[in-house]
């Protein structure tokens, strides 16, 4: 196979990673993929993918979600890529590219953006199986696999990238280790200072750490797998699996093979331009070249802005390359980890402004010029300031450094927004792109959203670190321009759900008629409302009831219009306009008489039944009009509802704990039925969900809920703001070791305190991941009251207790209430014939009606193989 | 196989005038040339919908609103098929009134039938009074 260059020049691109797809869109961007003939040679079986998230990978977030390629994009260019096809050898003579499919491509122009290679340190044991390396998609699916038979790993190298990998091995469910050879972990962002609150912080989620210690062999079994390490201490690690991230090598094999210029530690010497000193024709950029500035880059900012000045110098236009700042802000397991500018204070005559709380695992330093000049920094544990920080970078900032480092609470902290930054202070680093131009972005533009802006100047598209710190920007602008940015709740209401609760509590006002009237947004008084606010009040109502001298009873009066149909019905609309039936089954324990009354009912009626994720059982199927028939029996054999259709608690899921569990240490079965009587009908922003585990082993996953209990041998432990579902969050611990009354006590606080603090449809993990101050500030609140407001908390609680009634009792007792369960108000016992069944499985499922709108034919590859059908 | 009647079958007992004795206003709309009682006013409670049974076994949600405006549009959720819309949250929009359907929350304008999140589907609308 031969190609010569024809009258059109050809470029070549060896390599498509991160930095070789940028060059591509600068080509592009440039006209220049219709003036050359572009050829691109990828070593990897896949188009440019994001290797700056790739961790993310073990998160859910799949390789095709990765790609950074539009193949329209590589289409529409006519850009020639070869997938699996590295570049074998140059002839610079030639100047020709050998791949190693045979195809040989003649080139005008060559790039070079080969990125790196992990080294490896030539420790014996270091290709046995079970050796990785952290780089590729395909290394991230590699280690997947292996671990499945595995329990421990192991990470050579604590920097960046060997605490992701960590992380990521000890997400796969193994316990971990981090050998790093360096006193302490990230050596290259942080100081002593910054690794030792790091150090503790990693330590407390479980990682051992192994610092000032080296990797001397990696002792191989009989079977040539894997089984541990010796380190330079002596000491011996068991593991099953290790992954080398002790840094990477710029790969530069290519080069040096055609005579190519490389550095003393390797990468492609290159010009301002991006140039190859030896040889005009070839550039290279991204990891694998070595800058004007004798530096080789390893992060992805300095390499997009080599590509582009690569792509002008192609296109005849003026741009160099001189070097870049090595901000980093990472999310680190979950530890914010920052540093910027001159963070470890080299520039002469610097001070340092210190701020450490070992305790909080908090560190900030930054370091300042003798003038006032704020030269860099570093921030561990809470990296909020970082946007803004860095961007001040090299002035002067209009406050004391001291203030910006000081946490909330101690002093006065200073709330530098970025309002005060100067217009050519760069804000996303990744993009090099400035305040100035987002300003821009917004005024001339004429962007009114985040994502407007992101996709107009690409700011906040790289490492995503800034997004912050631009929101807060197009806010300013947008309110700078007259545009009201709206905060509130919906088209009706200015104000958010936390001021309307604070207005309906303070005023006590019962009506939500009443509240839009007086307090709704000037266009909206009089109306009808909107579906969004009229559930959110009716909830904040609900909540308050008792207090504010409301009904509880959610049907009564003008409240029954402000339900979502679920509440109006006291059942779960189904997808063909049926019902489903949850009776209230606390704890999960269920006597046998009970359970053949649902078993009995389910039958009378035909429903289908299932048991649920939650410890209950689901009856589904009911027609509107069988509602009240159902549970008029289900409330005779004593259940009562079990709210599957309200914002409020759901279950308290319970392990079987000490009563039968050779390891439980108290009751769990038993609080958790007291926690659900308690919390039962409680009505909330969103739905609540708890569990209490007798023991540390953790059966019933208190973890993974709103507020979750685990007994200790002193009592029991309080855990808030999981959440399973589509985003899943670990619960914290917000206290310890507590007494009966104390957890049932802090409970109702914390419900409380988020009951009347968070947004509509919020559930309590991304309220504490949102409110300012998160845990530390809940936990000041309601543990410490802070606020002086815990008093009330629990009287708000009390009251709503004290009121409980059960809504299907009440409901089944009120003719005028049971009236509105009809099919018809003109034929009430006529069945809906658009509620048909058909049978599945000894039971039945929705006869559902053909579509026009939506439909998605089944076709026979939608049946799973194997599977019966019945 | 999954098919929907188009026209139900007419398994159901036909709808009742409401029963004599009970008086005030009916809630009446237009059906090709005359107007059907469909049921008290009282059955309607503003902001909220109820359905009722048409002669020739169609569906129709009814609503009120809080200014005593009536409004009378096809039950049946073209999205998914079920005759819900009756039961859905009614609002206003830019002055208009609408519902929003009970399952996967589409709003429909409530005196053209308009569905406000895709223009290209309508639902039928009737002609309604109180008298
Ligand atoms: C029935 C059940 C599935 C089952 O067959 O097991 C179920 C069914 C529904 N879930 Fe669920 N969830 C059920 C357990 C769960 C669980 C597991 C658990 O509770 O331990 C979870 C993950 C835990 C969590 O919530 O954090 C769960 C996470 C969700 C979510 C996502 C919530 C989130 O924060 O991301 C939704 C959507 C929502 O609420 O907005 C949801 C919504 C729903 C709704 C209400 C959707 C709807 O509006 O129609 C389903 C209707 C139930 C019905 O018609 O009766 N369901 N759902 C389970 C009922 C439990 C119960 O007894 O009450
Ligand atoms: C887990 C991880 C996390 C990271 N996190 C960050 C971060 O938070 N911030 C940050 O700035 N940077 C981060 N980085 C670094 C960042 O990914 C790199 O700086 C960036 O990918 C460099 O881009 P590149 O195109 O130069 O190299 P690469 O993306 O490595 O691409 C080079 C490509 O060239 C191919 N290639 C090599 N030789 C040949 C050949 N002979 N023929 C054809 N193809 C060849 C390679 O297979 C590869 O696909 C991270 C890296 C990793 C691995
Ligand atoms: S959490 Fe502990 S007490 Fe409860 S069932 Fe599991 S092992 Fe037993
Ligand atoms: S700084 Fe990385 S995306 Fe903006």
């Amino acid at each position: 196979m031969n190609a010569t260059p024809g009258p059109t020049p050809t470029l070549v691109l060896v390599g498509h990673g991160m930095v070789g797809q940028r060059f591509l869109e600068a080509l592009a961007e440039r006209g220049l993929t219709a003036t050359h003939r572009v050829v691109v040679l990828c070593e990897e079986p896949r188009p440019a993918y994001d290797r700056v998230q790739l961790t993310s990978y073990f998160a859910g977030t799949s390789p095709e979600d990765l790609s950074m390629t539009d193949m329209a994009f590589i289409e529409e260019h006519g850009i020639e890529l070869h997938l699996g096809d590295p570049a074998e050898t140059i002839d610079r003579e030639a100047r020709r590219v050998t791949a190693r499919s045979g195809l040989a491509v003649d080139y005008d122009v060559l790039v070079l953006a080969t990125g790196s290679y992990p080294f490896v340190p030539p420790v014996p044991g270091k290709d046995a199986e079970g050796c990785f390396v952290y780089r590729t998609i395909e290394d991230l699916l590699a280690i997947e696999a292996y671990a499945k038979n595995a329990t421990t790993g192991a990470v050579v190298g604590g920097g960046l990238l060997g605490l992701e990998a960590a992380g990521a091995l000890k997400g796969l469910g193994l316990t971990s280790h981090i050998v790093e050879f360096a006193p302490r972990l990230m050596p290259v962002q942080v100081d002593e200072g910054g690794g030792a609150a790091l150090l503790r912080t990693i330590e407390g989620m479980g990682l051992s750490v192994h610092t000032g210690v080296g990797t001397q062999e990696v002792v191989v079994g009989a079977d040539g797998a894997v089984t541990g390490m010796k380190l330079s201490d002596g000491s011996e690690l068991a593991t099953d699996l290790v992954v080398f991230s002790a840094g990477v090598r710029p790969r530069d094999q290519l080069a040096r093979d055609c005579g190519l210029a490389v550095g003393e530690r390797g990468g492609v010497s290159v010009d301002e331009r991006c140039r190859s000193v030896t040889d005009e024709r070839v550039f290279a950029i991204g990891e694998c070249a070595l800058a004007a500035d004798g530096r080789v880059y390893g992060l992805v900012a300095p390499g997009y802005e080599q590509a582009e000045t690569a792509a002008a110098t192609i296109a005849a236009d003026e741009a160099s390359f001189t070097g870049a700042d090595l901000s980093t802000k990472l999310k680190l397991l979950g530890v914010d980890v920052a540093s910027f500018g001159d963070a470890h204070g080299t520039t002469e005559d610097c001070l340092d402004v210190v701020y450490s709380d070992s305790r909080a695992g908090l560190y900030k330093k930054l370091v300042v010029g003798r003038d006032g000049t704020l030269l860099g920094g570093i921030l561990v544990g809470d990296a909020e300031a970082y946007g803004t920080l860095r961007a001040f970078t090299g002035s002067v900032p209009p406050v004391s450094p001291e203030s910006l480092v000081l946490p909330a609470g101690a002093g006065a902290p200073a709330q530098l927004g970025p309002a005060a930054l100067p217009d050519d202070a760069v804000i996303c680093s990744c993009h090099n792109v400035t305040k100035g131009t987002i300003r821009g972005a917004v005024t001339e533009h004429s962007c009114t959203t985040v994502p407007e802006v992101k996709k107009c100047t690409k700011a906040g598209t790289g490492c995503g670190s800034c997004v912050k710190v631009l929101g807060q920007l197009v806010t300013a602008e947008l309110e700078a321009s007259g545009v009201e940015v709206d905060k509130g709740l919906c088209g009706c209401f200015a104000q958010t759900r936390e001021e309307l609760y604070e207005i309906v509590l303070a005023l006590r006002i019962t009506s939500y008629r009443e509240l839009l009237d007086r307090y709704g947004r000037e266009e909206a008084r009089g109306g009808e409302g909107c579906e969004v606010c009229k559930p959110a009040v009716g909830s904040v109502i609900a909540s308050l009831a008792a207090v504010i001298g409301a009904s509880g009873y959610v049907l009564e009066g003008e409240q029954a219009a402000l339900q979502d149909t679920n509440d109006h019905f006291l059942a779960n609309l189904q997808r063909n306009g049926s019902y489903s039936v949850v009776p209230r089954i606390p704890g999960g324990e269920i006597a046998p008489e009970k359970l053949i009354v649902i078993g009995e009912i389910a039958r009378d009626f035909g429903l289908y039944t299932k048991i649920t994720g939650g410890q209950r059982i689901d009856m589904f199927g009911a027609r509107v009009e069988q509602l009240p028939v159902i549970w008029a029996r289900l409330v005779d054999a004593g259940f009562e509802s079990g709210h599957a259709y309200g914002k409020s608690l759901r279950t308290v899921k319970s392990c079987v704990g000490q009563t039968w569990c050779r390891y439980g240490v108290q009751d769990s079965v038993r609080m958790a039925i007291d926690l659900e009587l308690r919390y039962r009908g409680l009505r909330s922003p969103h739905k609540l969900k708890s569990a209490v585990s007798g023991c540390a082993r953790e059966c019933a996953e208190a973890q993974s809920k709103d507020f979750g209990v685990i007994a200790t041998s002193n009592g029991w432990n309080l855990y808030v703001g999981g959440n399973g579902g589509a985003t899943p969050r670990h619960a914290d611990l917000l206290a310890q070791d507590l007494s009966d009354a104390e957890l049932v006590r802090l409970i109702d606080r914390f419900l409380m305190f988020y009951i009347r603090t968070a947004d509509k449809l919020e559930r309590t993990s991304t309220w504490l991941e949102r409110i300012p101050g998160g845990l530390d500030h809940v936990r000041d609140v309601v543990v410490h009251d802070s606020l002086g407001i815990c008093d009330e908390l629990e009287s708000l609680m009390r009251a709503h207790v004290s009121h409980y009634r059960d809504e299907w009792a009440e409901t089944i007792n009120d003719p005028e209430k049971l009236a509105r369960f009809v099919s018809f108000v003109n034929a009430p016992d006529a069945p809906d014939p658009v509620v048909g069944f058909v049978p599945e499985r000894d039971q039945m499922k929705p006869d559902l009606p053909l579509l026009s709108i939506g439909v998605r034919r089944p076709s026979e590859d939608d049946v799973l193989e194997g599977s019966t059908r019945r | 196989m999954t098919l929907a009647p188009e026209t139900p079958a007419p398994q159901t007992p036909a709808p009742q005038t409401p029963a004599p004795g009970t008086t005030g206003p009916k809630v009446r709309l237009r059906l090709t040339d005359d107007w059907f009682a469909a049921c008290d006013l009282g059955a309607l409670l503003p902001g909220r919908g109820v359905a009722a049974l048409l002669p020739d076994g169609g569906q129709v949600a009814l609503f009120r609103d809080r200014g005593g405006e009536l409004y009378a549009i096809d039950n049946r959720d073209p999205f998914t098929g079920a005759a819900v819309l009756s039961r859905g949250l009614t609002g206003s929009h830019r002055g208009r009134p609408f519902v929003a359907s009970p399952l996967l929350k589409q709003r429909f304008d409530l005196t053209t039938g308009q569905c406000l999140d895709d223009e290209t589907v309508r639902v039928a609308t009737y002609e309604v009074k109180a008298a």
